[in-house]
């Protein structure tokens, strides 16, 4: 069994919207391990960047219940110093948007150098600047010893991004956290970054949360998928398990709705509705049945809860046993009549 | 930079010059002249007219304009017809003291601003952040020579602590040490009060900068960094919102030229506020001319300033 990195336990992270609390991470447990890649899949405002946030400690005005176990100790009770002392140096993240996650009005040898100048206070000067020029050269970046001294807005988006990866792993961290790190750049920057991630996994042997709504990059990327839904883990499995064998409903309608050059379509598979808004979301019986509605009632548990159905295969709720698509069924009843 | 900077004040000439005739032509359309109201009723109005005549009064508005501007140009600002000496003399002082109630006015604004607004801006929605803000309607709402009047009263007259009137005590020598105090001491009352009404706009701007910057992506990154609350703080959230305070910090000039207007008036000291009014209502031409085209200076060189400190503090706007 591999070594636990990270261990989620019932981890609820709610908001106040007006008066009451409501929950955008429900009672999710989830564990990372060293040297793997898992997968945070799901729509948008299913949860995932909330997770990933709650991990980091960077939502300000949330309620976190629950345990975040990093290496045994419990980073969710921890106060903002002792936080500080962790993030940054053993868990490192990366952000969605390059163009706005950097200081427009620091260099980037000072951004970058901020990151070790905070978790290593006796490094010097000159050590500092050369360890940034490394870490720039690491990522990639040509004319390094130049970039050092630019301001963000002189580089490109794919540029920026090398510089929040630069930062990110500045401190070598055993666990890095990618929040949608490909969705503000385009396919073929997309690509390199992807490449990038993947060579450091490989140099540095840390864990790495990669939160995405794009299945190609799970595909390219994990070995590990969990997918969420309405702030629940609905599906856990290793990846070649997810892509071939799916089962909870809902990834298998994500799968589904991936456009597929061998596959003969008229039209592409859409999910019915959209993700419930977190006043309105049912907080009883299966989140999905509302987006489902030919499966019948009696598919779905009273309280679904996320079995083991394999090893290492997690679904929630009975529903999958039960479940098709609409013209799956009516192409059964084609053939039947 | 200085590339920047030369072609920015390039852009003034033509702007200088537009002014210049708008304040001209202005002046000329007010009713009467220097002569009206000054003479007894039995001098004969020929003669008068004679004198507008002799005077050029009566020439074509841009044959006047080219003559003034000619000795502008040399640094003769004219004769004012009241005081009958030179308007460069006139102004001289009031100048010298009018500069110094602003930067007074300008240092206290900030003293002011700068704390209240970061409080405000860093608790928003606390109970600090509403007493501030309060703060800031109250100055919004109240017009400044009305509280000008209540200052005056309340510290000069009534408890005694400040001087009412003049820019300095009489008999003091210039240059010496009591001088300069009395100098201080005299401009202080206006300054305060001055600077407790304009800075609401500081603070409020200060305030909005903070809430908005708060919610940056790159505070996240700061955060994730490990940076503490206090470095999040002072070397992200508040270097990013004091940008448009830099900006703003030209045309508070012009906003103190207006509020100098009465400032001076209501103190009794002497600068260029109630220089300009006097001229005004002694309907003595090349002072008000003169007057008004040193404010406009003085606005458009404060617009020119924003410019090049905000080109300093900010390298996006650096124009290579």
């Amino acid at each position: 069994m591999a070594d636990k990195l990270l261990e989620i336990k019932d981890l609820t992270t709610s908001f106040r919207i007006k008066d009451d609390y409501h929950a955008a991470v429900d009672n999710l447990s989830l564990t990372v391990n060293k040297n793997e890649v898992l997968a945070i899949v799901g729509e948008s405002g299913c949860g995932k960047s909330a997770l990933a946030f709650s991990i980091m400690g960077l939502h300000t005005r949330a309620k976190i219940e629950g345990d975040i176990l990093f290496k045994d100790k419990n980073i969710a009770k921890m106060s903002s110093s002792e936080l500080n002392k962790v993030r940054g140096k053993d868990i490192g993240m990366i952000f969605q948007d390059p163009l706005t996650s950097l200081n427009p009005l620091m260099q980037i040898e000072e951004q970058i150098g901020e990151t070790l100048l905070l978790h290593n206070k006796d490094m010097s000067k000159t050590a500092r600047q050369e360890r940034v020029l490394d870490l720039l050269k690491k990522v990639g970046i040509p004319r390094a010893e130049y970039v050092m001294n630019q301001f963000p807005h002189e580089l490109s988006g794919g540029m920026r991004q090398r510089v929040i990866i630069a930062m990110a792993i500045a401190n070598k961290p055993e666990l890095l956290i990618a929040d949608e790190p490909t969705t503000a750049l385009d396919v073929t920057i997309q690509s390199q970054i992807l490449d990038l991630i993947n060579k450091l996994k490989d140099e540095m042997d840390s864990g790495i949360v990669l939160i995405t709504h794009d299945l190609g990059v799970v595909a390219e990327m994990a070995d590990r998928v969990a997918v969420m839904y309405a702030g629940q883990i609905v599906e856990v499995a290793d990846v070649k398990t997810l892509f071939a064998k799916p089962l909870h409903p809902y990834t298998r309608s994500l799968l589904n709705s991936v456009p597929n050059s061998d596959k003969e379509q008229d039209k592409l598979h859409v999910i019915q509705g959209i993700v419930p808004s977190l006043q309105n979301l049912p907080r009883e019986g299966c989140r999905f049945s509302a987006r489902i509605p030919w499966v019948d009632e009696s598919a779905h548990e009273k309280h679904p809860e996320l079995r083991e159905v394999d090893p290492g295969h997690l679904v929630r709720c009975t529903c999958y046993k039960h479940f098709s698509f609409p013209d799956e069924t009516k192409e059964e009843q084609h053939v039947l009549s | 930079m200085w590339k920047f900077s030369v072609r920015r004040t390039l852009i003034m000439i033509p702007q200088l010059i537009v002014l210049s005739i708008l304040i001209f032509v202005l002046a000329q359309l007010m009713p009467g002249d220097a002569l009206s109201g000054q003479v007894g009723p039995d001098v004969d109005p020929k003669r008068l007219d004679e004198i507008r005549e002799q005077m050029g009064w009566n020439d074509p508005w841009y044959e006047q304009y080219a003559s003034w501007m000619g000795g502008v140009l040399q640094g003769d600002l004219g004769q004012s017809f009241r005081f009958k000496i030179p308007v460069t003399e006139l102004i001289g002082q009031r100048i010298y003291n009018s500069f110094w109630l602003s930067v007074a006015t300008l240092i206290l604004t900030y003293l002011i601003a700068i704390p209240l607004g970061i409080t405000s801006g860093r608790f928003n929605d606390t109970w600090r952040d509403q007493l501030i803000t309060g703060y800031t309607y109250v100055g919004f709402a109240t017009p400044l020579f009305i509280f000008a009047l209540v200052m005056l009263w309340i510290f000069g007259f009534a408890l005694g602590w400040f001087p009412t009137s003049g820019s300095v005590s009489p008999g003091l020598v210039p240059g010496t040490f009591e001088y300069f105090m009395s100098k201080l001491y005299h401009l202080l009352l206006p300054a305060i009060s001055m600077a407790l009404i304009t800075t609401y706009s500081t603070i409020q701007y200060l305030r909005n900068e903070i809430v908005d910057t708060k919610q940056k992506d790159f505070i996240l990154t700061a955060r994730a960094k490990g940076a503490s609350e206090t470095r999040v703080y002072n070397r992200h959230i508040l270097r990013n919102s004091l940008l448009p305070i830099a900006a703003f910090f030209g045309f508070e000039i012009t906003g103190l030229i207006g509020g100098s207007i009465f400032i001076e008036n209501i103190f009794g000291y002497p600068g260029m506020g109630q220089l300009l009014v006097e001229s005004i209502t002694l309907r003595d031409y090349t002072t008000l001319i003169a007057t008004t085209l040193i404010f406009g200076v003085a606005s458009i060189l404060g617009a020119l300033l924003s410019d090049i400190t905000l080109s300093i503090v900010d390298p996006r706007i650096r124009i290579k």
